[in-house]
């Protein structure tokens, strides 16, 4: 089994994000670029599944900037066999664009599974998975905490609405994954010098026309100061009568 | 008259056997006819399986279709039939709610349709014929407005942001048959229930959750009990479900849930950054919190500087006195 795994460059989950002055763009300034979470989640699986045999080949797959390089490279050194960077100038690619591009990617490298995060966390969107699965016509399955090879496809749970699914997922197949997967190993030093051997394929991305374009990023609405209604159990016939009178849920 | 905006209604099984919308299906027909009346377009509702026709035939769409029951359990053959149904009428838009079965339909029938798509929604403005789509970016840190350049355009919508749809007069329903698979599709094992169904995090409209400062796992019943007593759900910060306190599916924050409930109640919580980004757009903030200093209490509406495990039980009480 090939397994992709798709990996989003994104700015630290601390950073200080906010719109620019002119609302073309976000500022960033300082934030560190990191492998947004649950595509790291999703590619310490892929290695797991990689190191016990399961898969035979690993390859991390990036649409980003050209130094997202550094990412590419994380993931080889914590693990995967091969990277392919689809260098992207644009500040901005919708959701469409970036999976029709990725779809193309996909159908050169042929993989058997294609891991990815259920959302990334500089778009929030949650869309990519999907779309690549609908545009590729491979099996799909969202939000997986489990993800094992099984009577050759791959046995998958799901958290949903509370509840745990149990799957059997025919390949090829496009898995999205959720928090509780796996925990994301640290690159050691052996793992970052032998990175340094492995391929890794920079070419241009092909993005097609965009679905739809950037209008502006703005400052999310301003919260009205709070106040502090009292101390300890005292002042919960306030908060009640607040609860109440003001916010109206009693 | 423009093209019609095609809403996908998700129902609910009830016990007798009926059906109703669920509802963030009602806020999708709510979203889709302020861009109707403005776009000159008909709102046509989707309902997949017939169960619940009848229920979505007076939810105010004027016209329903019903897609034939796809055959296959999970979110694959929910979106065939969507994308058929789309197809069929022609839509210029398809909108969703950003449930978990939504989010799916929405990726899945974008790529069935090579659509263009805007998911998780707060706002969607109309002018000059454009449709603009606003929709927190960053985890709420900011807000990003993107206009659709692509028909048809699959638009997802955050519960609890559109005012749902005030229920029509009975529209005609029509069938529409959805094609066979292609590929195949995850078949289902088993499900493992939690005991008692609760209404999911992301749609519930109060939730109470629990940090590090409720002491230890066995204190939790005092954040169960102030939840029933609201009628909310449930959650909790990542410290807590990291240290096994509480299961992944109630972790509100940047790598767990995203809620914006109508009430929000932080308990013990100290308003890290990755934590506000699952709550920070929550209408109202009440936070419980030992120390005056903590970060949360600098988004919070209302604040209790208190010991949780002393003003919860108090609160619990007269919340329960005053319904
Ligand atoms: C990549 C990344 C992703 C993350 N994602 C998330 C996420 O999705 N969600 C999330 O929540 N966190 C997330 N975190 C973790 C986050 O940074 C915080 O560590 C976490 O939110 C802290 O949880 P807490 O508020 O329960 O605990 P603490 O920070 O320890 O706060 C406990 C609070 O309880 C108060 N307290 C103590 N005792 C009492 C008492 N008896 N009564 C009242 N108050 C009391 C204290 O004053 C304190 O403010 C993430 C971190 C990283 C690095
Ligand atoms: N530019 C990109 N390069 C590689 N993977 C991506 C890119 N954009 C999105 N993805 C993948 O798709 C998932 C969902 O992204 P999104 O739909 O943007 O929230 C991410 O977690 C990534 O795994």
């Amino acid at each position: 089994m090939h397994i992709v795994v798709l990996i989003k460059r994104v700015p630290d989950t601390t950073a200080k994000v906010r719109a620019s002055a002119d609302g073309r763009s976000v500022d960033a300034t300082g934030a560190e670029s990191i492998i947004s979470p649950y595509d790291e989640i999703a590619l310490e699986r892929a290695i797991q599944l990689r190191e016990s045999g399961a898969a035979t080949k690993l390859t991390v797959l990036c649409m980003g900037p050209a130094d997202a390089t550094k990412e590419v490279r994380k993931a080889l050194a914590m693990g995967a066999d091969e990277g392919v960077l689809l260098v992207d100038a644009a500040p901005f690619r919708d959701s469409a664009a970036t999976a029709a591009t990725l779809a193309a990617a996909c159908r050169e490298l042929a993989p058997q599974a294609v891991f990815c995060g259920w959302k990334a966390i500089d778009d929030d969107a949650g869309v990519v998975g999907g779309y690549l699965a609908a545009t590729l016509g491979f099996s799909f399955a969202s939000y997986a905490t489990k993800i094992d090879a099984a009577d050759g496809g791959l046995a998958v749970h799901r958290e949903v609405e509370g509840a745990t699914e149990v799957v059997r997922v025919p390949l090829p197949a496009v898995v999205t994954v959720q928090k509780g997967l796996a925990e994301p190993r640290f690159a050691g030093l052996k793992g970052i010098m032998a990175a340094k051997k492995k391929p890794l394929a920079e070419k241009p991305a092909a993005a097609p026309a965009a679905a739809a374009d950037l209008v502006a990023y703005q400052p999310p609405p301003d919260r009205p100061p709070g106040r502090i209604v009292g101390e300890g159990a005292a002042a919960v016939p306030e908060l009640v009568r607040i609860l109440r009178e003001e916010v109206h849920v009693l | 008259m423009s093209a019609p905006i095609l809403v996908f209604l998700e129902h609910v099984v009830l016990e007798h056997g009926g059906a109703a919308l669920r509802k963030p299906a009602l806020e999708g027909l709510g979203a889709a006819r302020a861009m109707a009346s403005q776009l000159g377009a008909k709102v046509i509702g989707v309902v997949v399986g017939g169960a619940a026709a009848a229920a979505a035939a007076t939810a105010g769409a004027d016209e329903i279709l019903v897609a034939s029951d796809p055959g296959a359990p999970g979110s694959m053959g929910a979106a065939r039939a969507v994308a058929a149904a789309a197809r069929e009428c022609g839509a210029a838009f398809v909108i969703f709610p950003a449930t978990a079965r939504g989010r799916d339909l929405l990726a899945l029938v974008a790529g069935h349709l090579a659509a263009g798509v805007a998911a998780d929604a707060v706002k969607i403005d109309v002018a000059g014929g454009e449709v603009r789509v606003t929709r927190p970016v960053y985890a709420g840190k900011a807000l990003q407005v993107v206009v659709a350049r692509r028909a048809p355009f699959a638009i997802g919508l955050r519960p609890n942001a559109f005012a749902p749809a005030a229920p029509g007069a009975a529209a005609p329903v029509r069938e529409v048959a959805t094609p066979a698979a292609s590929s195949a599709e995850p078949t289902l094992v088993e499900t493992r229930a939690p005991e008692v169904r609760r209404v999911d995090l992301t749609e519930a409209a109060i939730v109470v959750s629990g940090g590090r400062g409720m002491k230890g796992p066995e204190n939790f019943h005092l954040v169960e009990s102030l939840a029933a007593a609201l009628g909310g759900v449930v959650g909790a910060s990542r410290a807590v479900v990291d240290a096994g306190w509480r299961p992944h599916g109630e972790q509100v924050g940047q790598t767990g849930k995203t809620v914006s409930p109508k009430l929000y109640v932080a308990c013990g919580i100290s308003g890290a950054i990755q934590h506000l980004a699952g709550m920070s757009s929550s209408k109202c903030i009440v936070a419980i919190n030992r120390d005056r200093e903590a970060p949360i209490f600098k988004v919070a509406d209302f604040g209790i500087v208190g010991d949780c495990l002393e003003v919860l039980p108090a609160l619990t009480a007269a919340v329960q006195a005053a319904k």
